[in-house]
């Protein structure tokens, strides 16, 4: 009894329970059949919100006004870059990923660049960014669509001991992003900036440092999505990253972290990330429209975030 | 409660009230009644439950047990707006004004009645007048955004709001720490405006630590602790000893000076130069910064603050440590355990290879707790189950654990009981014989002339500075004024 207790005060058992009462109304019409295909996609592509989510979770644990707006930008332009420079060659893997991840750190110095010296608010300033990024990936793609290396197409579309590779990936981003969040410094850093960015500068915080590193470590997560994708998908499309704005933000919101910054978890993004496939998986195998499932989508969205929310309010 | 049979009924009456929260009793059966024309002070040390009852006569809690009657009849459904009708206002320790909106639209959202066309005139002329009366000269523009407005300002803004009429005449004022952010002659023009307002009929509950104030201004004391009235008699029956012992804390008398010391040897850690005289401080020397308030004292620790502490990079050895008096602002952490914010600026010292060392995190609340008694069960409860001065005394224990060689304190005091106030003095006197700085910023004069040296402020520039003997209250008001002139 106090274990449910314990487990019910955590705000990222909602994303988990909806999750699996998807998983099951999904499977339920199915008849069993398929469950374990279902559980592989959805593993896989819970993966990639997962990479690009845990970045976002940081940028939006700082508080109150605090997103990144350029991480679909950022994603495509590592993805085709990365995918150009590498020219279907394995032994260029390697230094494609090098490539890749430096240009998350580029347009992470250059988001907080322009927040900080232009004074711009983060929204504003990573939305500029993500223009001139997305400019940036247009001018190197040139509508080309190249393959990318066999033995990385072979890596990111394959399984370890019937576990997708990249569920492994992003367990392992996941991992570290805990330990990050709970144990080390820069945890108890960005959680304070959070809840008072006064109080935490009064309490020798070097805040400004902190909102840096942030920034470069969702545009560095959202770079290696982005590289993953594009090698999983069999090249990189200049769209690639347009439906995981939307994404990165729900799945941090779903997932229990607090708006208003602060007060983040990280097993609710994994949570999130499999319920908002799943619900798309439901949807499509009761066989409904586009229209009718992207409403469905919605509403079921909205209300995992009132149930989640109206469990805080309750809280003392 | 045997009154003589009075010839008026009482304002409120509260009979036998308790409350309990979880495990903690907060009001352990409190009978009181306000009559109209008296001032009753209302004292104890935190969390004695003064909030608490005051919080039961303003409507925001309602007893577990227990009654509230207002003119000789009861009062079913007592709430906040039952309250406000029958003419009882308060004044928060934590300021209560809306800091993104101006004066006079804060006045209507206390004023309910106060809407329809042109009701921004009429709160201008509300406020205007009410200020005028209490605080002659306050500057205070009826348009101006309570954001801009100092800490002071505000306060003045929120006591004048509540001896104002809009329809409802104010009978009860409960005034919680008034004079906590008021220096000396605002905290005087508004005894005075009590007194008058007593005078003419009305009723004034009035909470502070300053126990001179309380014996100067209130016709009946109640003593609480625990959650019990321990001692009630007129004011007349009480001496500051006699109060300190109904508190159960033992009299210490006025905190005697400390000695002069000579550091004229000690090497100086700290130079700042503005406008105005030199800004020096020397190795294990107490600073005050005085002068009335909000004329660049604070700024002054913000500055000192800001030029010393990495923003960028942390920094290996911490500069200087702040003790926040505004704690909402620049203090606690409100979602955090005590345990995480009394370590919050230390951490860099308990971390090995960028992790936390959670153990040792542990030990050293606990030590602290011990050492500055913090009155908790738990170090992992919220920091916000504390009471306001348990609050300020994490504050310290978070700045005086860091290795930082100089600690700047905002006027921390506030809202912090007598006892603790001591014990504070004390660390401070032992830390600085070590080698510590302070450079302290106060409102209260007992506190200033605790310092080896004394920089007075007057429109955010030094215009004195007073040393060893000459730190006295008449030179420092002498200064404080002087200024003006000059």
């Amino acid at each position: 009894m106090k274990a449910v207790h314990l487990l019910a005060a955590k705000p990222w058992i909602w994303s988990w329970l909806a999750a699996a009462v998807v998983w099951t109304a999904t499977v339920a019409v199915t008849g069993g059949a398929g469950a374990f295909g279902l559980t592989q996609a959805a593993l896989t592509f819970a993966a990639f919100s997962v990479i690009v989510g845990t970045g976002q979770m940081f940028v939006i644990t700082l508080g109150p006004g605090n997103i990144d707006l350029s991480v679909p930008a950022t994603m495509t332009l590592a993805g085709t870059v990365a995918l150009k420079l590498m020219n279907v060659d394995n032994g260029m893997i390697a230094p494609g990923l090098v490539v890749a991840l430096a240009i998350g750190i580029a347009v992470g110095v250059g988001n907080y660049g322009l927040i900080k010296l232009l004074r711009i608010p983060p929204i504003i300033a990573t939305l500029a960014m993500s223009f001139i990024v997305q400019s940036a990936a247009i001018w190197t793609n040139r509508g080309l669509r190249i393959k990318p290396p066999s033995l990385l197409a072979e890596f990111t579309t394959s399984s370890t001991f019937a576990i997708p590779n990249m569920a492994i990936v992003a367990l392992l981003v996941a991992v570290i992003a805990w330990v990050l969040l709970e144990k080390s410094l820069y945890g108890r850093w960005i959680l304070a900036i959070g809840q008072s960015m006064a109080a935490a500068r009064m309490a020798g915080i070097p805040v400004d440092g902190t909102r840096f590193a942030t920034y470069v470590l969702c545009a560095v997560l959202a770079a290696l999505c982005g590289y993953l994708l594009a090698c999983f998908s069999g090249g990189a499309a200049l769209n690639m990253g347009a439906e995981y704005l939307l994404m990165s933000i729900a799945v941090v919101v779903i997932g229990g972290t607090s708006v208003a910054g602060g007060d983040s978890n990280v097993p609710g993004i994994w949570g999130a990330s499999l319920f908002l496939f799943l619900v798309v998986s439901m949807l499509n195998t009761y066989g409904l429209g586009a229209g009718f499932r992207l409403i469905m989508t919605g509403l079921i969205i909205i209300g995992v975030i009132v149930v989640a929310s109206g469990r805080r309010a309750r809280q003392p | 409660m045997t009154h003589k049979t009075a010839p008026a009924h009482p304002i409120i009456e509260v009979e036998d009230a308790r409350i309990s929260f979880g495990a903690v009793r907060a009001l352990d059966g409190v009978s009181l009644a306000i009559m109209p024309g008296e001032c009753v002070g209302l004292v104890g040390h935190n969390g004695a439950g003064k909030s608490t009852i005051v919080n039961v006569i303003n409507g925001g809690l309602t007893p577990d047990t227990g009654r509230v009657a207002s003119n000789g009849g009861a009062l079913e459904r007592y709430g906040i707006n039952v309250a406000r009708a029958h003419g009882v206002r308060c004044v928060f320790q934590e300021l209560s004004l809306c800091p993104n909106l101006t004066v006079a639209e804060n006045v209507r959202i206390m004023h309910r009645n106060l809407g329809g066309a042109g009701w921004r005139g009429r709160a201008r002329r509300i406020i205007g007048e009410s200020l005028d009366r209490i605080f002659p000269d306050h500057g205070i523009d009826g348009d101006e955004t309570v954001g801009t407005l100092s800490i002071a300002e505000r306060q003045m803004v929120e006591i004048a709001m509540a001896f104002s009429d809009a329809g409802t005449p104010p009978r009860l004022v409960i005034l919680d720490e008034p004079t906590s952010s008021l220096d000396a002659s605002l905290a005087r023009q508004m005894l005075t405006h009590v007194r008058r307002f007593v005078e003419a009929g009305g009723a004034v509950i009035f909470i502070s630590h300053i126990l001179h104030e309380i014996l100067a201004t209130a016709d009946r004391i109640i003593v609480m602790k625990d959650g019990r009235i321990v001692a009630e008699r007129p004011a007349g029956g009480f001496d500051a000893n006699s109060l300190f012992e109904a508190m159960g804390s033992v009299a210490k008398g006025a905190a005697a000076r400390r000695q002069n010391r000579d550091l004229a040897a000690a090497p100086i850690v700290l130079r700042q130069t503005g406008s105005g005289l030199p800004f020096t401080a020397r190795e294990g020397e107490i600073v005050g910064l005085a002068g009335l308030s909000g004329h660049g004292q604070t700024e002054m620790l913000l500055k000192l603050h800001a030029l010393r502490s990495g923003n960028w990079r942390p920094r290996r050895d911490p500069a200087v440590a702040f003790v926040a008096g505004d704690r909402r602002l620049n203090g606690i952490f409100e979602l955090w355990s005590i345990l995480k914010n009394l370590s919050v600026a230390s951490l860099g010292d308990l971390t090995r290879h960028g992790l936390v060392d959670e153990k040792a995190e542990e030990a050293r609340a606990e030590s602290w707790k011990a050492r500055i008694e913090i009155r908790t069960q738990s170090m992992a409860n919220p920091v916000l189950s504390l009471s306001g001065g348990n609050q300020q005394k994490v504050l310290f224990a978070r700045a005086l654990s860091t290795r930082a060689p100089v600690v700047l304190m905002d006027d921390p005091m506030r809202g912090v009981d007598v006892g603790t106030k001591q014990e504070v003095y004390r660390i401070i006197r032992s830390e600085a014989e070590a080698g510590r700085t302070f450079v302290w910023y106060s409102t209260e004069m007992e506190e200033v002339c605790l310092c080896d040296r004394v920089y007075v402020f007057r429109e955010g520039a030094i215009v004195a500075e007073l040393d060893g003997d000459e730190v006295s209250e008449k030179n420092i008001l002498a200064a404080s004024f002087q200024g003006a002139a000059a």
